[in-house]
Order: structure tokens, then sequence, then C-alpha cells
């Protein structure tokens, strides 16, 4: 079994030399180089923020771990300059079958429509995706990543925290304004803060067996309940690259890890299911899970994101793609805060959104996991009926939950304007920006995605022109469709997706969310979102 | 809209019977599978999330009286 892949130096920093009054201080520490950690990092650095970056390790985790990244992921890693790297990599998908016994059930479609820039999921390993996040991170000199440097202790001074990291060389000591805890489920930095995380703790185990192996299955996603071959349980089958296939086969809440986990035991019953042996092992886990959360997002200067700040069942991919969604609402926010553009109260907007995504994320899974482990007789049998169902009514197709894959959240913001003309459609204030494909006046084909970048992934007016320009606020970016010098929308799916009439302006947030739309936008009003949007009063 | 809780039926007790017939000759166990069925099934044409709690509410007042009565027997 080949593991992890990748193995970086430690090296002595000049940080270790200094201390007492000469020590070191940093805007921002961020704790933990996975997929938040690096992402975060490479957003604040493109932001112009220098930025330190610790990691207890040395090398990429282990195992194949996170698979699914989804559509918003993958736009966020495009603003990184990272997306295109992943997605050629990645395995595309959009459609999931579900089976019951021998037969499937149904099949959905997560992206059933053209004009997207990306598709509803890419499956990738994660140790890819943190390799290729950590070439990104080395082309930017505003990150300095430091390997082997677990932090022990942390101190919360008035306006800055100190920060205790062992190393090799021993340990030494940082100030920093503000410290990023993305250091995973089992935060040191949580526990240091002393905060709870509390919640549901699921009985049931599962096993995950990524093995190589030549074979013909459709890039889908495939979930059965109780199949020929695992009777009595539920299985998944998932491509990630490099001809590795993610299988999923939940046990008995009884199973005992340790024997279970032995390859010699795990090889029958994924034989069964293949109806071969021509398949070797890459990585295998037996895993149990909890849905939890932390009370509180910002802990004084500490700021926890990712798994450190909450926790949900693996249905439904929404892990990973939930700790970026966190990163890229954080990024830009404590980017104003540390240039002074705005006050610190904007970075309770964090907690405000993204505790409420974490909210949704752990009961949509919550759900799925009673579905496909039901927690009692009863809940045994409307399981048992929904799936019976199913085989011939459409309402019990849709009841039938084997993980809700992750979107993003709606914002109920303080952030956001409210809606003051009529709209028949289009993303409401708080809602992530639908991509769309438009031409650039030059010619070439490009989606509004990508328009948003090139606009300066900033604050951003998307004006659908009526020959009058709106006369922005400064330092805001600028997406025209349509006029002379605008894009055009030759497939109308732009105007269609953002219910735009002549006139019609959105404005986006940095993390591409909308903030307020117009019917007639007007300066002042524009003024006003801005500055309810940045939290400038 | 709300629950209704007046009777809707023309002849209340058909439909009544049309429930009790369906469950004649059917075990404890195949009775709950066809009453688990039939609540999803008439839950999904009410296609009211608010109407269902209500209905929800309703049957578990039944719940509620049933431990009363029982706990005022034991008393007595």
């Amino acid at each position: 079994m080949e593991l992890s892949k990748i193995q970086f130096g430690y090296r002595r920093h000049g940080d270790q030399d200094r201390t007492g009054t000469d020590m070191a201080e940093h805007p921002v520490v961020v704790v933990g180089a996975g997929p938040v950690g690096l992402s975060f990092a490479i957003d604040l650095a493109q932001r112009g923020q220098p930025v330190v970056l610790l990691d207890d390790a040395d090398r990429i985790g282990e195992g194949s771990r996170a698979i699914c990244f989804s559509k918003r992921s993958l736009e966020y890693w495009d603003r990184l300059g990272i997306g295109q790297r992943m997605v050629d990599k990645g395995v595309v998908w959009s459609v999931g079958k579900i089976f019951h016994g021998a037969s499937q059930l149904y099949q959905f479609n997560l992206l059933p429509e053209e004009g997207h820039k990306r598709p509803a999921f890419i499956n990738l390993q994660q140790f890819h995706a943190e390799a290729y996040l950590v070439d990104r991170v080395r082309e930017l000199p505003a990150i300095d990543l430091r390997w082997r440097n677990k932090v022990t202790g942390l101190e919360q001074r008035n306006d800055l925290v100190v920060l205790t990291i062992d190393t090799p060389d021993g340990p030494y000591r940082i100030r920093a304004n503000y410290v990023v805890a993305c250091d995973g489920a089992r935060s040191s930095l949580r526990q240091m803060v002393g905060a709870e995380f509390a919640g549901k703790v699921f009985e049931d185990q599962f096993l995950i067996a990524d093995v190589k192996m030549t074979a013909e299955f459709p890039t889908e996603r495939w979930f059965w309940f109780d199949p020929p071959f695992h009777a009595g349980r539920s299985a998944l089958l998932h491509k990630q690259p490099d001809d590795i296939w993610r299988i999923d086969l939940q046990l008995h809440p009884d199973a005992d890890p340790a024997v279970e986990k032995r390859p010699e035991n795990v090889r029958p019953r994924i034989a069964r299911m293949l109806g071969h042996e021509n398949f070797d092992f890459e990585w295998i886990s037996l895993y149990k899970f909890q849905c939890r959360r932390m009370d509180k997002f910002i802990h004084g200067r500490v700021i926890f994101a990712g798994d450190a700040a909450h926790q949900v069942s693996p249905f439904g991919a929404r892990g990973a793609n939930s700790g970026l969604e966190d990163a890229e609402n954080l990024a830009w926010k404590l980017d104003r805060v540390l240039k002074k553009l705005s006050p610190e109260a904007l970075l309770e907007s964090y907690h405000a959104e993204r505790s409420a995504a974490a909210d949704e994320n752990i009961r949509e899974s919550t759900r799925s996991t009673d579905f496909i482990a039901p927690g009692s007789r009863q809940e045994a049998r409307l399981r048992k009926v929904v799936l019976s169902l199913a085989e011939e009514t459409e309402f019990g197709k849709r009841m039938v939950n084997a993980g809700r894959l992750s979107v993003p959240s709606i914002y109920n913001s303080p952030l956001s304007t409210a809606d003051c003309d009529v709209w028949r459609g289009g993303p409401r204030p708080g809602t992530s920006m639908p991509d769309a494909p438009i031409a650039a006046p030059a010619g070439g084909p490009a989606f509004l995605t990508d328009a948003f970048i090139k606009a300066g992934t900033r604050f951003t007016l998307l004006e659908f022109t009526n020959g009058v320009a709106v006369d922005p606020p400064d330092g805001i970016g600028v997406i025209r469709i349509g006029g002379n010098d605008g894009f055009s929308d030759s497939a109308g799916l732009a105007r269609a997706r953002y219910d735009a009439e002549p006139g019609t302006a959105y404005l986006l947030r940095p993390d591409g969310y909308v903030a307020a739309r117009f019917r007639h936008p007007t300066r002042s009003a524009l003024d006003a979102a801005l500055a309810r949007a940045a939290r400038i009063n | 809209m709300a629950l209704s809780t007046s009777s809707n039926f023309a002849k209340p007790d058909d439909a009544f019977r049309a429930i009790v017939e369906a469950h004649r000759g059917l075990s404890d166990a195949q009775s709950s599978d066809l009453d688990a069925a039939l609540v999803l099934i008439l839950a999904n044409h009410i296609g009211d999330l608010g109407v269902l709690r209500e209905a929800i509410a309703l049957a578990q007042r039944r719940m509620v009286d049933a431990g009363q009565q029982q706990q005022q027997q034991q008393q007595q």
C-alpha cells in the first residue's frame, strides 16, 4: 500500500531566535495546512496579506479522505488559481444512481443544465488537492509555510495572541493579530480556548476501502440499500483518478474495528461486491462519526474554520466543501479588517453566516445518516416503506435519502440589503452567484465566474446595461453585460439566471455572494448597500 | 391552510371501514407496514408541512391522553 506521497522539510526560521520584547509579530497566523488552511492562506495572500501558515506534520495527510469537491469549491479554487489543475486531474461527475437490492430505484443529475464553467462535482483524492494547493502556496512569497511547527500554547492578550510553537529545534513564541484555526476535527486550538464541541454521536460503523482496479463502471455515484453482496446494509461506489475506486460499506455497530480493518477480512467483502478479486488495496479505514459544531466560531482573536469548527457525517460531501466555504467567507472580511477598511464587527458576520451554514449541513447530513442507518424499528419500517414506494411513485423516489450533496447555503445575513423591487427569479441577496456563459467584446468564450475574477474578486457591480451606465462607487469592480463595450449574452442565460431586465444590477461581495440587487440602481442605493455589506456605518 | 377536523367524508363509516378491512388478516408487523405506507402516501397527497405538523400534534395528543388514562387507572 502506497500511502503518503509527498514529504516536506522542516526549516529553521529567524523567528525562532527572537524572544521577549523582540518576539516576532504577524498579522495572521493560520494553523493547519489542510485544504481549508491552505486555501485560506492563498486567498489572503492574493489579497496582499502576509500569512504565516503552521502545520505540525511534515507531509500531506495519508489516505484519500475527502474525495468529492463541489462546483462551489471549484469556483473558489478558480479564484485561487488552481481550479483548472484540480478539474484536469479529477473525475468529473454529476449523476448519482440509487439501488435497492439488485435493481436500480432511480437516478439524479446534480447539474442538468448547460452553461456552467464547472461541473457539479469532481472526485479527487484529498492528497492531490493538498499537493496542488501547496504548489500554489510556493508561488506566493507572502505565505510563510512552516512544517513541523506544532502550536502547544495560546495566550489571548487585548489585541493579539501569543502562540507557543514546538519544533524539532525546541519551542519558540510569536505574536499574531489574528489566529485562524484550521487544525481539523481534533483541533488542539479548540481545546486551548476551552470551547465545547458537543453533538450527536452515531454508533454505526463504516468501512472505507480505496481499491485499485481497472473497471468499466461509469463515473457516477452509486449507492445501494440492502445490496445482494452486502445484505441488510448499505454500500457506496465512486470513482477517483488513477484507477482508484472508493468503496464505502456500512458495518454492524458492534463490529470490531481492529478485526474488520484487516485486509484479509476486507478482501472477501469487496470481492463479493465486485464479483472478482482483481484489485489491490490503496487505503482502508474504519470510521464512526459525529455531527457537532462549536457554539462560537470566534474566540477573541482566534477564529475557527473547517472541521475544527464543525463536523458532519460524510454523506453529502459537506465536510471539506463547507470548510472551503468558511475560508472564502472569512478571507475577504479579515483582509478588510486588517486594512482598516471595515471595523472588526464585519468578522461577526462570519460567525453568523457560517454557523447557520454549519447547522444546515449538520441537519442535512444527520437526516441522510438516519435514513442510511435507521435508529429504531419504526424508523427502519418507514425507510423500508419509502424504498418500496420509490419503485412506483415519484414522491417515494424523492424521499429516499442516500446523501443530499453539498450546495452553498443561502445566508440570511446582516450584510444583505433586502429586495425592494419585484423579482420573479434570480439569486436573492445572500445567495452565491450562479454562473452563465458570456463572451468578451473581443470575442472568445468566457463565463461569468471568469469575469468576476477578472474584475478583481472584490465588491463588483454586475450590470445588465440599458445604455445608461451607473456611476459605480470607487474601488469596486464592474461586469457589464450588453451594450457596445459589455460582454455579450447570446444564449440569454445570464439574463435568465439573474431575472435581468435592461438596467438590472447586482452588487456582488468579494466571495461572489449577492449583497444587493436593483431593477434601477441609483448611486445612493449602491453606496448604502456597499456600506451595509462592508459594515461601514 | 389549517388542518381540517370537520367531517369531510359523506359517509365516514365507509372510510373507517375501508381502513379496517385493509388490515384484516394482517399480522401486527404487516399492519404497521401498511400504516407506515398509508401515512407517507397521504402525507404526500396533503403536501403541506404545516397541516402535516398539526396532524402529528393531534395524533400525539392521543398518546398523551392514553398515557394519562393508564396512569389514572394505575392510581385507582
